[in-house]
């Protein structure tokens, strides 16, 4: 079986609207009298089959950030001219379109990938051929690329602090945890960390409870009655990693067999705005979820971005228009860019190695708050906030961690032995006991 | 410790039956401006000051709170706290009815932009949780429902609080109805469990293994592995856990039945479209699952209307959306019959590549109208929450409809095919076509019927989904191999082979999904059905015979 990544990749696709956009909205009008000659980035992201309706809104933050960036000048005086092309979810086609990109376009840097696997199929090609990608999707861990920015959480970024959250007494003091995710990597590996963790504060192995569903799986009675037997002592709490299109029928089922958020919340990790736009929220009320970025995040920073985004899609007459949603993979693709743009500009070069050694410790203003490359290792330094989902399917920010979390690639609770390094060692290293 | 200790006053004041009477003291005062500040812990504070005064008025403005309809205004230099009412709108302003906090005296309409909700967080609920329950409990308890009197008896046991014995004893008392006074005694004799002398314990322990109470599990084990107890405590509380865990099996038992028989009614309804389809005219309908799509994209139009025309009728949306739904998928199924596929019939490649063409149609059409994303249908109310069957054992209301539904269903096609004259013709064009045109059947006319009723069948089962699953474009595809998968296994051209299917589908599915867990079950299940099919082909029901199509 492929390794998916996180969301639910059987969402329809947005197929022939994506394509057509893409020829419309690809390349934006260049700025001013600028004389250079444009550089090319590469934008990599599904704009048609089942992968198209989460990633169609990474190209469109992208873009939008492309045309900030040219309406104030470009990088280092020069233009940016996005390639834009369509892997359309199909995983061989990525590793073809990422060659295409370094190899027949020459871009200076690519934004593109959501699912593990397209990602996993890609990365030889940028690392036989030097090439620079920023990948902005929180993902399993376990990988250390000197040819990739991971601009997306690391398990310790979100998985961790989310079930923290449920055994602090502010968020209930929970002593038993059901992990529920569907079936393939990301839920595996999540699940491995969260019962390595679990286990470590002391949870007995009887208080944890693990169980998988296959892709769109509907029918969760057995679940739900299996989490009800759980939960009948109190003090019972769900941990959940199930995508996208079954989230509808599970909380569904949840709140009819008569659990309710009270007593026994679920913890999504897959759950965030895009997914609730067009989801009967009555169920879900109530219920958490953990990222690195809300679209309620009040900051100056984050209204300026959230009214740009819907200005931009309503401008450029993108479906959805001013209704269109912020959430936390597409913070993480816009800013990537202007992190790229810094380590350009504080490099004085285009080229992939001088970049790749200046983003190190780069800081950006995001939406989120200050968010801070790491020095080494090649992930972001990120905040991890709670949210209780509200009916009108946004999210009420009811925690959030005290500073940045220092991004750990290799999980302490499953590959203690393991680092991520790039500027002492290489890559992928044996830590000494 | 506190909590308990307000619980406590609460329910002396219940026995006295006297409100408090410090209504708007300065301290209650202070408390409500304190809840519009911007700082958690005041605010909580806030909110065990209002609950404490155990004053009904403040108890209205904390579940007010608790839904959100709480808002703070500036008057003057001063916040005024205001609780919202109906909202209308006026031009591009949102407008909303406000009344005064206490007295919910009137204050005019306004705008919502002047208001600041006063957004009642996790924590800010957790703390009005304990005041309302308890105001909720007295309530319930009173209450001519006896579900909600046993909803009010089950908290009550929950908290195991002494100060509550008393109420629960005068409840006992005046308790009618059985079930209700069951969980009434739970209640009690948790309170005793928790609270009563060594001999208390045991007659309690005793009881509680007699109402086979699972919520007494914990405490019981508690009890049984309990070094300070005695001997004989601990025995009753393991012969009680025992009678328990017996009657668990049972319930997961009965659970598990439930459990098939709702996945085979959802199985059953999808496919008995196709059945009628595939099995009476041996058309390969590949467009199955896209009318099963329209069917509940109609049911989301409805649904759209009557929020947008009748809103006090909503809940009726889900009895109009049945038929609609029909009606639209048999109206296209038609539109596809006679436009198309009569002219292929006896060609089942080239009806089941035209089929296929018709699906991704009707597939982009939706795509291109409704958009990408998924679309939302809520249920009515009458099809949320569950209907308790017994000690331990809620069975959704939503899948209780559906089994009924698919029952009737069934019990229809039955009627039509066997007791009616279309059906007579319909089943002598199925096994002779050339024969029943000789006799003065109009076979096309029948052909379409046949195909309407199939079609209609299955904008009926999209209609039904929308109620447990996804409603999207891409919805048909995920049912149509199952669909199949039924049909197939029960036999082409046999009724009876495909609810006899379902239900064998349906229940091993379920009967293994406990022990395996939902990947492997289905995993098991498309095995069987191989294995099966190699065994025998033509299914559970082969048709034999001169069938004219065979």
């Amino acid at each position: 079986m492929p390794t998916y990544s996180r969301r639910d990749f059987l969402k329809s696709g947005l197929a022939a609207a994506g394509a057509g956009l893409a020829v419309a909205h690809g390349v934006p009008a260049l700025v001013g009298a600028q004389s250079k000659e444009p550089v090319k980035i590469g934008v990599l992201h599904s704009l048609s089959g089942t992968m198209a309706i989460s990633e169609v809104s990474l190209r469109d933050v992208v873009l939008m950030a492309v045309e900030e960036i040219n309406a104030k000048g470009g990088v280092m005086g020069r233009p940016i001219q996005p390639v834009v092309v369509d892997p359309a979810s199909n995983w061989d086609l990525f590793a073809e379109k990422a060659k295409q990109l370094l190899l027949q376009d020459k871009v200076a840097v690519v934004f593109g990938c959501w699912t593990s696997v397209s990602r996993k199929s890609v990365l030889p090609v940028f690392e036989n051929n030097n090439g620079l990608l920023f990948y902005p999707v929180q993902y399993e861990g376990e990988e250390c690329s000197k040819n990739v920015f991971y601009t997306g959480a690391t398990p310790n970024q979100q998985l961790i602090p989310g079930a923290e959250y449920l055994m602090s007494k502010e968020g209930g003091a929970y002593k038993k945890f059901y992990l529920l995710g569907t079936d393939y990597v990301f839920p595996r590996t999540a699940n491995k960390i969260l019962r390595a963790f679990l286990v470590a504060k002391g949870v007995p192995a009887d208080n944890i409870a693990e169980e998988y569903t296959p892709f769109s799986h509907q029918d969760y009675q057995t679940i739900v009655g299996k989490i009800k037997r759980f939960s009948s002592g109190g003090n019972a709490c769900v941990l959940s990693t199930i995508n996208g299109d079954s989230n509808v029928p599970f909380y569904k089922e949840f709140a009819n067999q008569g659990l309710r958020s009270e007593n026994a919340p679920i913890m999504a990790y897959s759950v965030a705005e895009d997914e609730l736009r067009g989801m009967d929220t009555s169920a879900l009320v109530g219920h958490l979820a953990a990222w690195n970025y809300f679209q309620s995040i009040e900051n100056a920073n984050n209204k300026k971005f959230v009214n740009a985004f819907k200005d931009y899609a309503q401008k450029k007459g993108l479906p959805g228009g001013a209704k269109r949603v912020t959430d936390d993979p597409m913070e993480a693709g816009y800013f990537g860019v202007y992190i790229w743009k810094q380590a350009v500009e504080k490099a004085k070069s285009f080229d992939v190695d001088a970049v790749r050694k200046a983003v190190y410790g780069q800081t950006f203003a995001a939406p989120s708050g200050t968010i801070k490359m790491h020095e080494s290792n090649h992930h972001t330094y990120r905040p991890v906030l709670i949210g209780e989902i509200l009916k009108d399917g946004q999210f009420k920010i009811i925690s959030r961690t005290k500073g940045l979390v220092e991004p750990e690639p290799w999980s302490k609770y499953t590959s203690p032995d393991k680092g991520c390094d790039w500027v002492k060692h290489q890559g992928t290293y044996q830590k000494k006991a | 410790m506190t909590r308990s200790l307000l619980l406590l006053s609460l329910l002396v004041t219940w026995l006295a039956g006297v409100p408090a009477s410090h209504a708007q003291s300065p301290e209650a005062l202070k408390a409500l401006a304190d809840l519009a500040a911007d700082n958690a812990e005041k605010r909580e504070a806030a909110v065990n000051v209002l609950g404490g005064t155990r004053d009904p008025k403040w108890l209205e403005l904390l579940a007010a709170l608790r839904d959100g309809n709480v808002y703070a205004r500036t008057q003057g230099k001063a916040l005024e706290v205001v609780v919202g009412g109906t909202k209308s709108t006026k031009g591009d302003a949102e407008l909303i009815d406000i009344a005064s906090a206490y007295t919910r005296t009137a204050l005019g309409t306004v705008p919502v932009a002047s208001l600041t909700e006063i957004a009642a967080d996790r924590r800010l609920r957790i703390a009005i949780k304990p005041f309302l329950d308890a105001d909720e409990t007295r309530a319930q308890l009173a209450s001519a429902d006896p579900e909600r009197r046993r909803g009010a008896a089950l908290k009550l046991g929950h908290q195991a609080d002494a100060s509550a014995a008393v109420v629960v004893e005068a409840a006992i008392a005046k308790e009618s109805v059985d079930r209700v006074r069951e969980t009434l005694q739970q209640a009690q004799a948790l309170i005793r469990l928790a609270h009563g002398q060594a001999a208390d314990r045991i007659l309690a322990a005793q009881s509680l293994g007699n109402l086979h109470s699972f919520d007494a599990m914990p405490a019981l084990q508690g009890l049984a592995a309990d070094p300070g107890a005695s001997r004989a405590e601990r025995d009753a509380a393991t012969h009680a856990i025992r009678q328990i865990e017996r009657w668990s099996l049972l319930v997961r038992t009965v659970e598990t039945l439930f459990q098939g028989a709702s996945l085979a009614s959802i199985l059953l309804l999808m496919a008995l479209g196709l059945a009628i389809v595939f099995g009476l005219m041996g058309v390969i309908n590949m467009a199955h699952g896209e009318l099963m799509a329209l069917g509940a994209y109609s049911t989301f139009v409805v649904q759209n209307v009557f929020r947008a025309r009748w809103p006090e009728a909503f809940d009726a949306y889900f009895v109009v959306a049945l038929p609609v739904s029909f009606v639209v998928a048999a109206v296209v199924g038609v539109i596809l019959e006679r436009g198309v596929i009569r002219r292929l019939y006896g060609r089942p490649l080239e009806t089941l590549l035209l089929t296929w063409g018709a699906s991704l149609i009707i597939q982009q059409g939706l795509r291109l109208w409704f958009g990408a994303a998924n679309v939302d249908v809520s249920s009515p109310s009458w099809l949320s929450g569950g209907f308790a069957l017994m000690n331990g054992l809620t069975l959704p209301v939503n899948r209780l409809f559906i089994i009924a539904l698919a029952a009737a269903s069934v019990g229809g096609m039955y009627g039509l095919l066997f007791r009616t004259g279309a059906g007579l013709r319909i089943r002598a064009v199925t096994q002779n076509r050339a024969m029943s045109a000789c006799l003065g059947v109009r076979a096309g006319w029948v052909d379409a019927t046949t195909f309407a009723l199939g079609a209609g069948l299955a904008g009926l089962a999209g209609c039904a989904l929308t109620q447990i699953g996804n409603v999207g474009p891409s919805l048909g595809q995920n049912y149509i191999v199952d669909s199949f998968m039924v049909v197939v296994t029960g036999g082409v051209g046999k009724l009876a082979g495909t609810i006899l299917a379902a239900a064998g589908i349906g229940g091993l599915n379920k009967g293994i999904e406990p022990a395996l867990g939902a990947v492997f079950a289905k995993v098991a299940i498309l095995v069987m059905v191989i294995l099966f099919l190699q065994r025998r082909p033509a299914g559970l029901f082969a048709t034999r015979g001169r069938s004219a199509e065979a």
